[in-house]
């Protein structure tokens, strides 16, 4: 017998133990041919069980092992690394998952001891024909990619050149700043946002380690972790960065202006050269060139004549970038949810109903109306207003999940009314207050305590169809109040819609251009939900913030520090080593015909014309194997999950079946 | 055994056959004389008057090179087979049929019962009043008439009798024959050791596509289209032109006669090495490649684009497994197969 | 063997990203289901080649269960989709071999799915009890021998029959 196969079953206490006879399976494994040793212990995975295999390695010789116990994603690399101290190579290894894919699944401990018996046999044929593996070493470039200049992406920004590292932080719009920056005050301190997020961005913009790229765009990435070659497209800004002095005379002097509806929700005008909003990093203006005087129609050129340092430049191209990163953090952060698909609240058709986006400018005393509260139509003070929660939140129709900070935001609000506006009547309508923040029940209390009312249930419809005097004139809101058991009409002035957070509307496209997953809602996957909520399923690659899924700035500043320490571990290993699971292909035996070629998701198959045969390169390639299952010729195999060991795999677990006394298992 | 007197013994057979292995042999034309030279052919129903008779005379291992061609589809087969085992130092299971089932094989997709039907019941060129099917044994005056039984299962010929090569093809080039057999008598006259048992001569390691000049690139596959629908374009990898082609899961060595003359590569040659199934092979590679489905689309759009793909590639099992059936890992339908 | 004590075999091949991580789910949960499937964990479901299929077929199992992350959310981007097209494919020509459609089943499971990856496989085990039991060795391979047919129409249909 040329192989000496361990075997070694844990009873994982009584977690298999309990119902799959374990003794009988270790007694039947080692009558099985290749094995050499099978034992059974309590616990494999504790230093005693590791050390029974690196003790059985050395005494019977074994060239293989196999562990049956919980799942490989526990414990695999815990089993490997006993066998590498053993001296064996950590790929002549092989587990079995009898107990989240068998005892746990059953109480039938008959049928769970046979099917142990089928995936222990599986494992034992297939490690035998495990190759030794070596892990590959890959040198992680110390420079990082962040991708939006929220919140998120300013802070690992700041985190990681901080620590000493070289970032390119990429911004669509002209300025950082993210959502954050227009918020009023933070719930639930009330502290305003821009006190404490402006001091960040201008550390940002003066950082000699962050090379700030805004009024940018990511067109192509290409590579792997340790080394990624981003293509980045710098959008013209028609303003020579060099030359401007960020002193406004042309935001000032230029003619025309148009509705801000990005920064200011739409509430005022900015012009067409500008700047988002003052405080903005970097401080340069950028030409609105679809509404600009001079690009349409060609003459005006105010700015030009005006500008004191010659910075307009209406010749400016887009620049294309190419920078190398070993990284790569994405902060891309979210959308608010446009209530025109509510069409029964109004939004839109009925002047006084505002979304939270609008009122959080309209409280800021920087914003559209210096901080005064006003009706749409008039302006005058409501005496009245209705916060409606939950606004394309927790509804199947539109978005299924919670928003998460809705509530907060819209304690906030109803303070926010309450303080302005002493007199004015605050109605919360609500599903469920979820104040499960530190100090937000304490925030909850407060606004209850100020006189805010809260009635709970749907609202059903916002309408400025009066049905009585005191509905004339008023926009009434139609709702089901689920404590009192009836249904109420409330008159009030204003209603603000307490829209909730999605996904960018281009998130899928992001995620496709960096090679990682997305939900059903197009947030971000994280490649654990709780182990590893920062890293995503592609290798290098970060997400922080909103682009995950809603949530509020302290867990996104979290999130995004996080995030940086994760990278900045990794650049300070310098080298990290990859899995070997890489695909091959074998050149003698490929005949060119090109079917793998655009198979691979991550450009790793190269064709060589010259020699008409077609190569993985191997620091691309991801390990799926879609392009070993495709070779018509078979001359391409997949490192530790070649046909040979996948197809010795499936007959090992189907060992019984040819035997028909023992074919299947015993019906319950 | 060398020289004139005593010269090489070689047999040719064919089973369930067409006979294009035979003519195949035949076209290596004038080189027929230098084969002549070195051996004795001591049987060759085709060509030669022998009895199986003369075959059952022979001593065990008389003959040194049997070229089997043809697949097991009745007891005659089968009954040959095993004599020319018995009397052949080197059995070769030649050309597809006896080395994969071949075309015969094709019938393991349908039920005997089927395959009666259709060839003396119910066929628009069949004139049978009576309704007369073939009988294996039937009486008469003089005694018994015995035909050979049909079997239910058409089988290769290592699913049979041990063989020692393989010479695939439909039928194997003559070209791909001639060095096989240069190549047999340089070894026999010089003694050298034989290659490995099993081994596949008379072909390349490397698929069709390797000696096919068509152009090729990266492949998107819309739709399929059968050859007579278009007029593929010259010069242009025939399966990116949407004609089904087997060229990429199939072994070399016929020089990729087909796609030069416009003609998708049917497969003849078989599976290379290191693959089990062919069909297996090739359906991957197809459905892979077909561009059918945008991951944008909603789950059953997707499906139902690549419903409508997949509607043009008629009869997979049978093009997948044209030469192939009895080679493959399920060898045969269950049921009659549905259809 | 009798109806009441047969149970179908599934090979289970799961992707490592969702449909292994479903499995593991629904065994932390301590999900109840059917004992039927024996697992492969595969990288994606894109490795699973149709060779590995016909492969467990051949060699008794009862049917065969792929499962990959939804459309859309494969950790390598697409290798779903060439999964489905290969499977919709592969169906058609199994459905020749005269092989069920739903001996052959892909589902799509996230990570988060263990319920319902444990209800797929609760339902093609039901599906194939109803069917009964393949074994291809036995009851087509075997069966091929050459058994000799004394009349043609006792030459109908000779294999595929369940084994008494």
């Amino acid at each position: 017998m040329s192989e000496r196969v361990g075997v070694y079953v844990c009873h994982c206490g009584t977690n298999i133990a309990g119902v799959i006879n374990v003794e009988e399976v270790a007694r039947w494994a080692s009558e099985q041919p290749n094995v050499a040793i099978a034992r059974d212990y309590k616990f494999m995975c504790s230093s005693l069980g590791q050390d029974l295999i690196e003790a059985d390695i050395e005494q019977f010789g074994l060239t293989h092992v196999v562990v049956a116990a919980c799942s490989p994603n526990m414990h695999e690399k815990t089993f490997r690394a006993a066998c590498e101290r053993a001296g064996l190579n950590p790929f002549l290894f092989e587990m079995a998952n009898i107990r989240e894919l068998n005892s746990w699944t059953t109480k039938d401990d008959q049928a769970a001891t046979h099917k142990a018996k089928a995936q222990i046999m599986g494992a034992i044929q297939r490690v035998i024909h495990h190759q030794p593996l070596e892990l590959i070493p890959v040198q992680i470039n110390p420079s990082t990619l962040v991708l939006g200049g929220g919140i998120a992406g300013i802070t690992a920004a700041l985190e990681l050149a901080n620590g000493g590292y070289h970032v390119y932080l990429v911004e669509r719009e002209p300025s950082i700043g993210g959502h954050m920056a227009q918020w009023d005050k933070t719930f639930p301190t009330l502290d305003c946002a821009a006190c404490i997020l402006t001091p960040r961005m201008v550390e940002v913009g003066q950082h000699p380690n962050i090379t700030l790229l805004t009024y940018s765009e990511v067109e192509a990435v290409e590579g792997s972790l340790g080394n990624f070659r981003v293509t980045i497209r710098k959008k013209a800004r028609y303003v020579n960065e060099e030359l401007c002095t960020g002193c406004a005379i042309c935001e000032e002097k230029c003619p025309k202006k148009v509705v801000d509806d990005v920064f200011e929700a739409g509430l005022s005008k900015r012009k067409v050269i500008y700047r988002p909003f003052p405080q903005a990093v970097p401080k340069y203006p950028v030409i609105d060139v679809a509404n600009c005087t001079y690009f349409q129609r060609g003459k005006c050129k105010a700015c030009q004549i005006l500008c004191p340092a010659n910075a307009i430049d209406f010749e400016q191209q887009d620049q294309i970038l190419q920078v190398e990163v070993g990284n790569v953090i994405l902060a891309t952060g979210y959308e608010t949810f446009d209530p025109h698909r509510i069409p029964q609240y109004g939004y839109g058709r009925l002047a006084n109903v505002f979304t939270s986006v609008e009122f959080e400018r309209m409280v800021n005393a920087s914003g559209p109306t210096a901080g005064k509260i006003l009706l749409r139509d008039q302006p005058v003070e409501p005496k009245s207003v209705a916060i409606i929660h939950c606004v394309g939140s927790r509804d199947k129709n539109f978005n299924e999940y919670c928003s998460r900070v809705c509530c907060m935001y819209s304690l906030k609000f109803a303070h926010l009314v309450r303080e302005r506006l002493p007199d004015a009547e605050v109605y919360n309508f609500y599903i469920d207050i979820r104040a499960a923040g530190k100090r937000y029940e304490e925030f909850y209390h407060r606004v209850m305590d100020e006189g805010a009312h809260f009635i709970r249930g749907r609202v059903a419809e916002v309408t400025d169809v009066a049905r009585t005097l005191e509905e004339e004139g008023k926009l009434v809101v139609q709702v089901y109040d689920t404590l009192f058991g009836a249904q109420r009409r409330i008159p009030v002035d204003m209603v603000i819609l307490s829209v909730g957070m999605e996904a960018r509307h281009d998130a899928r496209q992001v995620a496709q251009l960096f090679g990682l997953g997305c939900d059903a809602s197009n947030f971000f996957t994280e490649r654990h939900p709780k182990l590893d909520p920062v890293l995503t399923t592609a290798e290098g690659i970060f997400i922080a913030g909103g682009c995950q899924g809603p949530m509020a700035i302290p867990e996104t500043v979290a999130q995004a520090a996080a995030a940086a320490a994760r990278v900045i571990s990794y650049i300070g290993k310098g080298t990290i080593m990859m899995e070997p699971i890489k695909a091959h292909i074998d050149a003698a035996r490929c005949s060119g015909c090109r079917i793998c070629n655009n198979l691979c998701p991550y450009k790793a198959i190269v064709y060589h014309e010259d020699q008409k045969v077609s190569e993985v390169v191997a620091p691309l390639c991801q390990g799926c194997g879609t392009c070993v299952a495709a070779c018509p010729s078979a001359a391409i195999s997949g490192a530790h999950y070649t046909h040979q060991q996948l197809a010795a795999q499936i007959e090992g677990l189907l060992w019984d079946a040819r035997l028909p006394e023992l074919a299947g298992v015993e019906g319950d | 055994m060398i020289g004139g007197e005593q010269k090489f013994k070689l047999a040719m057979y064919w089973a369930a056959s067409c006979g294009g292995c035979e003519i195949s042999v035949l076209n290596i034309g004038e080189r027929l004389l230098e084969v002549d030279a070195f051996f004795d052919i001591v049987f060759w129903p085709v060509a030669f008057d022998f009895k199986y008779s003369d075959l059952r005379a022979y001593p065990d291992g008389y003959i040194d090179l049997c070229l089997f061609n043809g697949a097991i589809v009745n007891s005659e087969n089968e009954e040959i087979a095993h004599l020319l085992r018995q009397k052949s130092k080197l059995m070769v299971a030649f050309g597809s049929c006896a080395s994969a089932g071949g075309i015969p094989a094709l019938a393991n997709l349908t039920t005997p019962s089927a395959i009666f039907q259709t060839v003396y019941l119910n066929n628009p060129s069949i004139d049978n009043p009576d309704q007369t099917l073939p009988e294996p044994t039937y009486p008469v005056q003089e005694g018994e008439l015995h035909i050979p039984t049909f079997y239910p299962t058409v089988k290769k010929l290592e699913q049979v009798v041990e063989i020692d090569y393989v010479i695939p093809g439909c039928p194997p080039e003559a070209d791909q024959i001639w060095q096989v057999l240069q190549s047999v008598i340089s070894i026999l006259q010089n003694g050298m050791p034989l290659p490995p048992k099993g081994a596949v001569l008379g072909a390349t390691d490397t698929a069709v596509c390797k000696e096919c000049v068509l152009e090729k690139h990266e492949k998107q596959i819309a739709r399929f289209y059968r050859p007579y629908e278009i007029v593929p374009e010259p010069g242009l990898c025939l399966l990116e032109q949407g004609l089904l082609c087997l060229g990429p899961a199939t072994r070399g060595g016929c020089g990729a006669l087909c796609p030069k003359v416009g003609i998708g590569c049917r497969g003849c040659y078989g599976p290379l090495d290191g693959v089990e199934d062919q069909g297996a092979r090739i359906l991957a590679a197809l459905s892979s490649v077909i561009s059918a489905g945008d991951p944008k689309d909603e789950e059953q759009e997707i499906e139902r684009k690549i419903d409508a793909a997949i509607d043009t590639l008629i009869d997979p099992a049978g093009t997948f497994y044209r030469f192939g059936m009895a080679g493959s890992l399920l060898i045969r339908a269950r049921n009659g197969g549905s259809r | 063997m009798s109806e009441s004590t047969y149970e179908p075999i599934i090979i289970g091949f799961l992707c490592n990203w969702c449909s292994y991580r479903a499995a593991d789910l629904a065994g932390t949960a301590r999900l109840h289901y059917s004992i039927n499937m024996r697992p492969i964990r595969v990288m994606c479901s894109g490795r699973v080649e149709p060779d590995l299929v016909l492969a467990a077929l051949r060699n008794g199992a009862d049917g065969v269960l792929i499962a990959g992350c939804h459309p859309g959310e494969c950790h390598y981007l697409e290798g779903n989709l060439k999964t489905l097209r290969r499977y919709k494919l592969l169906k058609r020509m199994l459905a020749q071999f005269g092989i069920e459609q739903e001996r052959v089943q892909l589902v799509w499971a996230s990570a988060s799915e263990g319920s319902a990856l444990a209800n797929a496989i609760d339902r093609m085990t039901q599906e194939l009890r109803q069917l009964g039991p393949l074994r291809w060795q036995e009851t087509v391979i075997q069966r091929m021998d050459f058994q000799p047919a004394q009349r043609v129409e006792a030459i109908s249909d000779p294999v595929g029959e369940e084994v008494p």
